[in-house]
């Protein structure tokens, strides 16, 4: 099994979009995680998500790849995008609609 | 743990000595709290980096000590980033 890094490059990498979160979208297990869903099936794209509380090396291995210390974190085409906070205000603006779109 | 919202406002200003910060506590537990952070070294950074510097600041606590922190940052005026 190859390391953390390297499985989250992977994952990112093979996935348009990809949301890491706590539980799964139709049962997320935090309100940050579940507000990024809402976002997210607002807008209706494509996505995958990866369940951190099921793996420990990917719960912790993320907060490192990204420098960023909480979940959900959002990936768009192998690039950060930010947590629940950004993804809320490029959601208002309409800057994530672009950016999704350009990813379908 | 949970943190004061004094506590969490004296880091961020100790880090980021212009800001502006104004903390609401979301559930009244000490333990989800939200931030907004005016800040002019925000100029020309991406609003991942804010979030970052802010992130540092509270020096690892986010995610452990204190569970969640609803965080909004803006360099001061219209001059936002985006």
């Amino acid at each position: 099994m190859s390391d953390p890094q390297s499985r989250i490059a992977e994952i990112v990498n093979a996935n348009d979009v990809v949301l890491f979160m706590k539980g799964t979208a139709l049962f997320p297990q935090c309100g940050f995680s579940s507000r990024a869903i809402a976002i997210l099936d607002r807008l209706g794209s494509k996505y995958e998500t990866v369940d951190v509380l099921q793996d420990p090396e990917i719960r912790q291995g993320i907060k490192e790849y990204s420098d960023w210390p909480t979940v959900p974190q959002l990936y768009v085409r192998g690039e950060f995008v930010g947590g629940s906070d950004i993804m809320m205000e490029m959601f208002e603006s309409g800057e994530l609609q672009e950016l999704l779109a350009t990813a379908e | 743990m949970p943190m004061a919202a004094s506590d969490i406002e004296r880091l961020i200003k100790a880090a980021i000595p212009d800001s502006e910060v104004t903390i609401r506590d979301l559930a009244g537990d000490g333990d989800h709290y939200a931030a907004r952070v005016v800040s002019e070294s925000f100029a020309g950074m991406s609003q991942i980096k804010q979030h970052q510097a802010v992130y540092a600041a509270l020096g690892g606590r986010v995610g452990g000590e204190l569970h969640a922190l609803q965080l909004e940052t803006a360099v001061p005026q219209t001059e936002k980033t985006q």
